[in-house]
């Protein structure tokens, strides 16, 4: 008896988190796989619903609209998208990996006691609105911003640089913005390194740079995958700062997302949008942790 | 301190020859650390194929000193010199010295294969040359079978002979380890002290040790440098630390030890009275120029070895306060095994420590709790200390 009961007290703990998942993750995902796979009406909602009971499922299941799919790879648009947000999420997490670790790797070494205080300012911005610090530096990088200005008073440039409303601007706002979320991981396993393996490095002839070379970045790759992920996955369908700061020839598959949605309301092919860049992003990120459960062994 | 007590293991003593070179050489060095001062102008030669011991508590300054050496600390002044070329101021990765560090600071994603070629990869050795001395490596500490194994899929014991095989693999000139054996328990690090005393006779390198455990030092060193606050007190083979400590910190601190407080008077020729606090007198013999004037407060260290423990009181004097002998009373009792422990209470409440050996299996008539027993010693057994 108090077997079965504390088995069941355990399976309800278990359960909590599994339900959670359940209703915030998966449902809505079916949901807008079930709208990917409708066509497109003009009404309200502006779908025709496939399925409205389990009754006719087989007899509904033949009528499951594919065209959705097939339309993305036809139109140039939205491959286009895809290509172009991977490119520029791939090359702020390259950025962002570059400005991260040197400011990782300082805050590791620095002394104990302004070790939280560099944790802290790196956590500060999170403090202010994220499209409020979005906004604030189209004030910063506009022809006649504090950026120009700053260059042209130190008579580095006489014309004013456009970069607001360039692919510069979104990678500038994607280092910006994701910046912590590379740091922290960083940190973690930078400060966690034995010291000591630096100095045996060092002591079986390795100077610093290849000490940190076979060491410090071999040891850190945990870190770094972590950062890049935290930074690759959100940058790809990052909507917000492409809008703000982006130019009207940045393409990008969260824009785009949002022009189908609202602009054409054409659901279907937006959730078929939705659920490509879930399957784009999900099966690289599979493929990978398998590979690092087997280097592992 | 040139006199030699007791047999020395081997015939090999650079020590005591004044033609020998010196190989590592240390000349006023002082390591200071902000206000503190864990080096503290500090000479000291080690000789080639020399198993140099430095031993101490923690904090005295040995592994600052170990450091040195290997470079990762520079010293505040002082010069340090090997085979007479300066070291000061060479990186560590440009020294021919290699380092075993405590708790072995392995590679954890290198295999040990790797682990021990990494030294050799970053000399920019053949590749072929490279496998062949890994090889090598491998066959002398035992581990061929474990090439391909990462260090945290090893045992301590083994783990620790990745550490060893990695730093001999360069075959440096000094190989420094730092607390070797402290990682082990305590059957394998029994072993394991005999293994690398043989190794590195066998091999032909100097080897210096940092150690806080004065068996560890004693079973493997020639000599031994006994540290405390930053200062040698006292550089001797195990023997001569053992039976003619320099300070009472060093008797107290190299095995256990008796010591008795008391006041000098000079008999005839080398031979010397103490009259101890404990109450009791004290004969013995000293020669050297440093014969304390009397008066003097001196100090007289018996080892528990040393003291003879028994019922009877022992034969010489029959009657009347007769000197190095005392009486007291049984307080304590540890059985070891080996050897049996007495702690005995004096008059004065002081305790004093014997032991003995348990040569038979059995006793006609035992030591035991509260008997009163007679603690003697030869005139010859203990040491007198300056301070």
């Amino acid at each position: 008896m108090q077997g079965l009961r504390s088995f069941l007290a355990r399976q309800v703990v278990t359960a909590v988190p599994y339900l959670w998942l359940l209703v915030f993750f998966l449902a809505p995902f079916l949901i807008v796989l079930k709208i990917s796979l409708s066509e497109t009406a003009i009404a309200m909602p502006p779908y025709t619903p496939v399925f409205e009971g389990l009754k006719d499922l087989l007899e509904k299941a033949k009528q499951l609209s594919f065209d959705n799919y097939l339309w993305l790879t036809e139109d140039a648009l939205y491959i286009k998208a895809y290509l172009s947000s991977l490119r520029i999420a791939l090359v702020s997490t390259l950025i962002t990996l570059i400005v991260g670790y040197p400011l990782a790797y300082a805050m590791a070494r620095a002394p104990d006691g302004l070790r939280p205080v560099l944790l802290m300012a790196v956590i500060l911005p999170f403090w202010t609105s994220f499209l409020i610090r979005v906004y604030a530096w189209i004030g910063i990088l506009k022809p006649e911003g504090l950026l120009n200005q700053a260059l042209i008073g130190l008579g580095l440039i006489s014309e004013p640089l456009q970069i607001i409303n360039t692919d510069w601007a979104v990678y500038i706002g994607i280092v910006y913005s994701y910046l912590p979320f590379m740091v922290l991981p960083l940190y973690a396993s930078l400060e966690r390194l034995d010291l000591r393996l630096i100095e045996a490095a060092m002591d079986l002839g390795a100077t610093p740079l290849k000490a940190f070379w076979r060491i410090t970045v071999p040891l850190s790759v945990p870190g770094i995958v972590a950062g890049s992920l935290l930074v690759f996955i959100p940058a790809v369908g990052e909507f917000v700062i492409p809008d703000l700061l982006g130019g009207s020839d940045t393409l990008m598959i969260g824009r785009t997302l949002w022009v189908e949605f609202f602009y054409n309301r054409d659901w279907p092919v937006a959730s078929a949008v939705a659920i490509l860049l879930l399957i784009l992003l999900v099966v690289p990120i599979v493929i990978f942790q398998k590979m690092q459960e087997k280097a592992a062994r | 301190m040139a006199k030699t007590l007791g047999p020395v293991r081997r015939s090999f003593q650079p020590w005591n020859d004044p033609s020998e070179p010196a190989y590592i050489e240390l000349r006023d060095v002082t390591k200071r650390f902000g206000d503190f001062t864990a080096v503290d102008r500090q000479s000291l030669v080690i000789y080639e194929r020399e198993f140099f011991a430095l031993l101490g508590p923690s904090g005295c300054g040995k592994t600052t000193l170990l450091r040195m050496l290997a470079g990762f600390e520079e010293p505040s002044e002082g010069e340090m010199l090997l085979q007479g070329r300066p070291l000061t101021g060479v990186p560590p990765h440009k020294r021919p010295v290699n380092m075993m560090f405590q708790s072995y600071a392995l590679f954890p994603h290198m295999s040990v294969a790797d682990n021990i070629a990494f030294g050799l990869k970053q000399e920019g050795m053949a590749k072929a040359d490279i496998a062949q001395r890994v090889a090598q490596m491998l066959r002398l500490v035992k581990l061929e079978p474990f090439a391909g194994r990462k260090p945290a899929q090893l045992s301590g014991g083994q783990q620790q002979r990745v550490a060893l095989a990695r730093a001999l693999a360069k075959r440096p000139k000094v190989l420094l380890l730092d607390e070797p054996l402290g990682a082990l328990d305590k059957k394998l690090r029994e072993e394991t002290q005999f293994e690398l005393a043989d190794l590195q006779e066998s091999l032909g390198l100097t080897f210096v040790i940092v150690t806080h455990d004065q068996e560890e030092a004693m079973t493997m060193a020639d000599r031994i440098a006994v540290m405390d606050h930053g200062r040698i007190i006292q550089v001797a083979t195990p023997a001569e630390i053992y039976e003619a400590p320099a300070t009472r910190y060093i008797a107290d601190f190299v095995g256990d030890v008796n010591i008795f407080e008391g006041q000098a008077e000079r008999l005839e020729e080398g031979k010397l009275r103490i009259a101890t606090t404990a109450g009791f007198a004290v004969e013995t013999v000293v020669n050297g120029p440093s014969l304390p004037a009397n008066g003097d407060t001196v100090w007289f260290a018996v080892r528990p070895e040393k003291m003879v423990i028994s019922h009877d009181r022992p034969a010489g004097a029959s009657s009347g306060p007769a000197p190095n002998m005392v009486e007291g009373e049984v307080w304590d009792i540890g059985y070891l095994g080996d050897v049996s422990i007495y702690n005995v209470k004096l008059a004065c409440g002081d305790i004093v420590r014997a032991t003995r050996l348990n040569a038979a299996r059995e006793v006609e008539r035992p030591i035991t709790w509260d008997d009163r027993v007679w603690l003697s010693w030869r005139p010859d057994s203990g040491v007198l200390l300056a301070g």
